[in-house]
């Protein structure tokens, strides 16, 4: 077994259209330590949610990984058949879905579908069950979990509901959690609850998550690396700190700009990133996010930028980069 | 939920009350009656029978003696068939048109139900191009054609089923029942599609499938349940349709059931058993519906009924 819990190399992911093949991952490498936080920043339609369901086997049916190897928890993911794959899902990785409003089945009982997750993975039976699933509500904190179990999804609220989520992606306490923009779809104050709740329960059963987000004021909280990823590709990897304080991607720091500021001087506009997402049908030659960046040369329209490190766990993927290093080395000799 | 019922029962009376009306005074405005047909009736016999029967009174008081015996589930005596009430008739005729509706419905939903989810699950794939072919070809072919075909080839060439229907005789209830469930059971089928695609496009399913859940666990247990409302509808009035008798069907199949009775009531003005028959199915109808607004409340818990 690798040292690494999730260990994807050079991921190539295609969907298959009518209208021709939708390049959606491009040379995508992710290695996660267990019990490690890693954020995925991005905009919609840049790659975060089909990489983190590419590890799960999750991708749509006319999707399809065409290069590079997915290992997760010393299995090859992109080698397992459908079968394979259904005893891991829900037992050694589990997810969590956006909008907790339709990802319950509406027709049956809260302690119905959790205890299904138990069922499936486990060998305990009736009151067991029954025993695990009120254990499970009441870590998520779910007062009167034994009224709950028999209540359905749509006489809870929304951030109970997402709690209830969470309990079912626990139920076979997982050594992955993905997290699919898990507090888009709630209330400001329950979204500080529900990152509290997985924070703790992080430390508690010790997974690793996945936190997929485009807001960079819920990765900042929590993860200990970020990937952000744009049209496909991760074009800046590193800690959370070199992030947000070292930003070497343009595309990172136009991000970072964009973040309201509570504390300045209040008049100040938010700085939008100008322009519109790559059409991944016809991606660009040259960097993907050239069109729209302020400081674009001629050759990032030409030609595809290469990994820049500026450490071990820091990397981008930008001309610029590579320009101030050569620029260095020409001062150096 | 007991006073929902209770309000739909009360309004259901009040329907079946209006349809009653509306059908006594409609049925008179049309020519003809009951007695005209027949050979070498004097003027004076005639207006002997009419007044037996009381069709020489003004139209309102025959329409109040009618509702009075209405209330006390008195439908009246046939005219046409001397010696049998309307009640008798009904309650002889209803059981073998039911029978064989029963069958026609528990097929057209078994084979309907699956064969939608099937094409659901296969969607643009072959599976799915041949059962939206035979169900529309289901749908558009008239029941007095299929009939006729099975007839034709189980019967009269291959000489596999009798061709005369016989109430005791399993087999000559094979022919009927399938005749009456194609409609039905590719109009079903094209409803599942279409909800279960609605269905599986569903967030849940896909939390479903992330637990673990097999294909066909997250088919019959989370998909089934939430497609299958439509088809509920559907089943009320379909209830109400097949178990009260086809017109085509019994007659080509020689059936002695309900249906045949109604239409040959009207043609002859056979007055009670007109009304006897459309105030029957009219309640069976309204009844239904009640009943599939409880098989609501089962099916789906977000439905309370009020």
């Amino acid at each position: 077994m690798s040292e690494y819990l999730v260990n994807i190399q050079h991921e190539r992911l295609s969907f298959f259209t009518p209208a021709g093949e939708v390049k959606a991952l491009n040379d995508v490498t992710i290695q996660m330590r267990e019990g490690e936080v890693l954020g995925i920043v991005g905009e919609s339609g840049s790659g975060k949610s089909v990489t983190a369901y590419s590890i799960m086997g999750l991708t749509a049916e006319n999707g399809k990984i065409v290069g590079g190897s997915v290992e997760f928890n010393g299995h090859r993911i992109d080698q397992m058949t459908e079968k394979e794959m259904r005893k891991i899902r829900g037992k050694e990785v589990s997810i969590i879905f956006q909008d907790p409003m339709t990802s319950l089945n509406p027709v049956y009982t809260i302690g119905n579908q959790i205890g299904e997750a138990i069922r499936l993975h486990t060998d305990k039976k009736g009151d067991e069950v029954r025993k695990r699933t009120i254990a499970l509500l009441q870590l998520v904190g779910i007062n009167e979990p034994e009224k709950r179990i028999k209540q359905y999804p749509h006489e809870l609220s929304g951030g109970m509901r997402q709690r209830i989520v969470i309990a079912m992606a626990l139920a076979c306490q997982p050594k992955l959690l993905i997290a699919d923009e898990p507090t888009t779809a709630l209330d400001v104050t329950i979204q500080a609850q529900i990152l509290e709740l997985m924070d703790d329960l992080k430390e508690v059963m010790n997974m690793g998550i996945i936190m997929i987000t485009h807001d960079l004021g819920v990765v900042a909280s929590m993860c200990d690396h970020i990937a952000v990823m744009y049209a496909g590709e991760i074009v800046e990897y590193g800690t959370t700190d070199d992030i947000f304080y070292h930003p070497r991607h343009e595309y990172t720091k136009g991000l970072i700009r964009s973040i309201p500021k509570f504390y300045e001087e209040a008049y100040e506009r938010l700085v939008p990133i100008e322009g519109q997402p790559v059409d991944l049908l016809n991606p660009p030659k040259g960097c993907p996010f050239a069109p729209r960046c302020d400081s674009c040369m001629k050759i990032c329209l030409s030609r595809k930028p290469e990994r820049t490190e500026f450490s071990d766990e820091h990397y981008a993927r930008c001309w610029l980069n590579e320009k101030a290093q050569f620029e260095e080395e020409a001062k150096g000799r | 939920m007991a006073k929902y019922i209770v309000k739909r029962i009360l309004f259901g009376l009040l329907t079946a009350f209006l349809v009653a009306t509306l059908t006594f005074f409609i049925m008179n405005l049309v020519p003809g009656g009951p007695f005209l047909s027949e050979k070498a009736v004097t003027p004076q016999a005639q207006a002997a029978m009419e007044a037996k029967y009381g069709l020489d009174k003004p139209l309102f008081q025959q329409y109040l003696t009618y509702m009075g015996d209405l209330l006390h589930g008195d439908l009246g005596d046939s005219l046409k068939k001397r010696g049998f009430t309307v009640n008798r008739i009904i309650a002889e005729r209803f059981p073998v048109s039911a029978r064989i509706g029963g069958f026609a419905i528990l097929l057209a939903f078994c084979a309907g139900v699956p064969l939608g989810s099937v094409a659901a699950y296969k969607r643009s794939k072959m599976v799915d191009n041949i059962i939206i072919v035979f169900s529309t070809a289901g749908i558009a072919i008239p029941s007095f054609l299929s009939s006729t075909l099975l007839l034709y080839f189980l019967s009269t060439q291959w000489g596999m089923l009798p061709s005369l229907f016989n109430l005791n005789n399993p087999q000559s209830y094979i022919m009927p029942v399938i005749a009456l469930a194609l409609y039905p059971m590719c109009y079903i089928a094209r409803l599942m599609r279409s909800s279960m695609l609605d269905v599986i496009g569903q967030d849940y399913m896909r939390t479903a499938r992330a637990k673990g859940v097999s294909t066909t666990s997250s088919i019959f247990k989370h998909a089934l349940r939430n497609a299958i409302l439509p088809v509920v509808t559907y089943l009320g009035p379909l209830m109400a349709s097949l178990m009260t008798g086809s017109f085509i069907v019994e007659k080509i199949f020689t059936i002695p059931g309900l249906g045949h009775e109604f239409v040959g009531a009207i043609t002859s003005r056979d007055y009670p058993l007109i009304m006897g028959t459309t105030i029957f199915l009219a309640t069976f109808l309204i009844t239904m519906n009640v009943v599939v607004d409880i098989v609501y409340v089962f099916v789906d818990p977000r439905i309370k009924l009020r």
